[in-house]
């Protein structure tokens, strides 16, 4: 279990992380999902004692980083895969880390075991390509058997065998009852692992949910309806004030009702007025315009050449979000 | 212990500290023998008008070159940390950061020592066989402080790498400070008319090259000029006590910094 609460960082005048607050729950895969320079990464140095918060705290099973005894044994984190010495084997890296925090040996080779390394692990680890680097990095978190494991970015840069064989790992950690938080600015990727998310923008929490839930309330979801008497239907859910438009397709002209509207409404004001339907559906925005729309002002390097929205307009927005989905 | 044991680990699994160790040696030792045999042969040319004697600590004088590879060596056990970011990682491994610091100094103060030990003693045996027409015996209690004191002045210099380089994080920056402060900086100011001579025992390096009689105020060289305000002992403590407070200063920092 990871708390955090009011969790702040500056850096001169730049605001990183802003009073961020949330919890991230054990037996799941928790999902940090943000644009790149949302203050992702600097959070995961404040919940390891590296950083330094400005206000706030992160506790982990209720104690402070710092007060955890033999830390690895509770915490493992892959922050960065480049993080060895070059000139260091696979084998002393993690003969060293074990060392520290009073680790058995054997624990050295059965990691490596479990990574698939244990061939290369004599070779110096900066002559290791990037997939192997994170094998080792992933390695070394698991080191302490922790049960709670923290990964920043770990699927970036693998290739498809690398990023299938990470979600398997972070799925099994989780379903053996681990904590694992897992960061990422893809939404698709957050999709195929994550049940839990906690969405930042510019250093502030958006949303924590559950990655249904963030789909349900964030994304646009519309409803589509094919009938014989579709004017009929159309005149009415005007009048009732629906938004909606005419969409042609294959099959027939169909309606599409936009806005905050479910199937079951449509369905029943169709059924009053003895509407025959040939199709209603529900059609979800994809999750990658759930995410743009919910940071859409939080992004802080724009390509449309204008600045960031004010911080009180895209602050009122963030809260406004914050409130529907947060609980 | 524990984390003594991670920094053993780390020192000994890359290369330079080995490289950095045999290069003491031979730097002490060579240079050592080109001063001896030198200074040996003018002895004997010129007898008593030589403003040099030849004993003990004329085997000695190739430790400050060592001492600069020590510098080195210390600096780099923290910088190399910094720059392959693996500070993160022992800082993630070990958040006690004061423990961390500690460990580093005693593994690499340790290795300085016995290095210093070798070095010294291996000068002297050398010199002995080198030169046979003078009396290179260890007899007096200074003379056995000139070559065994090595051990302590290496550990000491160790601290003092350590320091600046968890300083400065940076290899480039720490090296450069620390050679053009020992090699440049403690000559120059020693140099300053008038007040360079009562600034010149407050050096730490250079107080540190008396302790072993091998720096400008040595015992048994050429000019010993200078009132000293220290004895040996005096002297050495006072290097001692400048790296106690560099180190402590270093460890404030490296606490209040972010890793």
């Amino acid at each position: 279990m990871i708390e955090a609460v009011g969790l702040t960082k500056r850096y001169g005048r730049t605001v990183a992380v802003d009073n961020l607050s949330f919890t991230v729950k054990p037996g799941r895969v928790t999902g940090f999902l943000g644009p790149n320079g949302a203050g992702k990464s600097t959070t995961m140095r404040m919940i390891l004692g590296l950083d330094r918060p400005d206000a706030g705290q992160v506790r982990i099973d209720g104690k402070t980083y710092h007060q955890l005894d033999r830390p690895l044994r509770t915490v493992g984190a892959l922050l960065d895969a480049k993080w060895v010495h070059p000139n260091r084997s696979a084998r002393a890296h993690l003969r060293w880390l074990a060392r520290s925090n009073g680790l058995p040996n054997r624990r050295v080779g059965e990691v490596l075991e479990l990574v698939g390394l244990t061939s290369v692990a004599d070779r110096r680890a900066g002559g290791f390509s990037l997939g192997m680097s994170q094998r080792l990095g992933i390695a070394a978190a698991l080191l302490g058997d922790p049960q709670i494991l923290l990964f920043d970015e770990p699927v970036n840069g693998l290739d498809p065998e690398g990023i299938h064989w990470i979600r398997q790992l972070m799925k099994r950690l989780a379903a053996e009852g681990r904590t694992v938080f897992v960061s990422s600015h893809l939404l698709s990727e957050m999709a195929q692992t994550a049940q839990d998310l906690v969405v930042v923008g510019r250093g502030r929490l958006i949303a924590q949910c559950t990655t249904a839930e963030f789909v349900d309330t964030a994304s646009e979801t519309s409803v589509r309806v094919r009938s014989p008497q579709l004017d009929r239907l159309r005149e009415v859910l005007l009048r009732k004030g629906y938004a909606l438009h005419v969409e042609p397709g294959v099959d027939g002209n169909a309606l599409v009702v936009t806005g905050s509207v479910t199937s079951e409404q449509v369905g029943e004001i169709a059924a009053e007025q003895d509407v025959v339907l040939h199709e209603l559906s529900v059609r979800r925005g994809s999750l990658e315009e759930a995410f743009m729309r919910l940071t859409g002002d939080s992004v802080e390097y724009r390509t449309d050449g204008q600045g960031p929205a004010g911080p009180a307009a895209a602050g009122s927005e963030d809260l406004m979000v914050a409130g529907g989905v947060n609980r | 212990m524990s984390v003594l044991g991670a920094e053993r680990i780390k020192l000994f699994s890359t290369k330079s500290p080995w490289w950095s160790s045999l290069a003491t040696v031979v730097f002490v030792v060579g240079f050592g023998m080109i001063f001896l045999l030198t200074t040996a042969s003018l002895v004997r040319e010129d007898g008593p008008a030589v403003p040099f004697r030849v004993g003990v600590s004329t085997t000695q004088q190739g430790i400050f070159f060592g001492q600069m590879v020590i510098l080195v060596m210390a600096a780099l056990a923290i910088t190399t940390e910094y720059r392959f970011n693996t500070i993160k990682t022992t800082f993630q491994a070990i958040p006690g950061r004061t423990s961390v610091m500690l460990s580093k100094a005693l593994i690499i103060g340790l290795l300085a020592a016995v290095l210093g030990e070798i070095a010294a003693f291996a000068s002297w045996g050398l010199g002995r066989l080198l030169v046979t027409d003078f009396d290179l015996t260890i007899r007096t209690a200074d003379q056995w402080r000139q070559v065994a004191g090595a051990g302590l002045v290496f550990a000491i210099t160790a601290i003092i790498g350590l320091a600046v380089g968890a300083l400065t994080r940076h290899t480039a920056g720490a090296v450069t400070a620390l050679l053009v402060w020992a090699m440049l900086g403690e000559q120059l100011i020693g140099a300053i008319p008038r007040v360079g001579d009562k600034i010149q025992p407050w050096l730490p390096f250079n107080a540190g090259g008396h302790f072993l009689g091998v720096g400008p105020n040595q015992n048994e060289g050429a000019q010993t000029g200078t009132d000293l305000p220290y004895n040996a002992w005096g002297a050495v403590a006072y290097f001692a006590g400048v790296a106690v407070v560099l180190f402590l200063v270093a460890v404030l920092v490296v606490n209040r910094r972010d890793a």
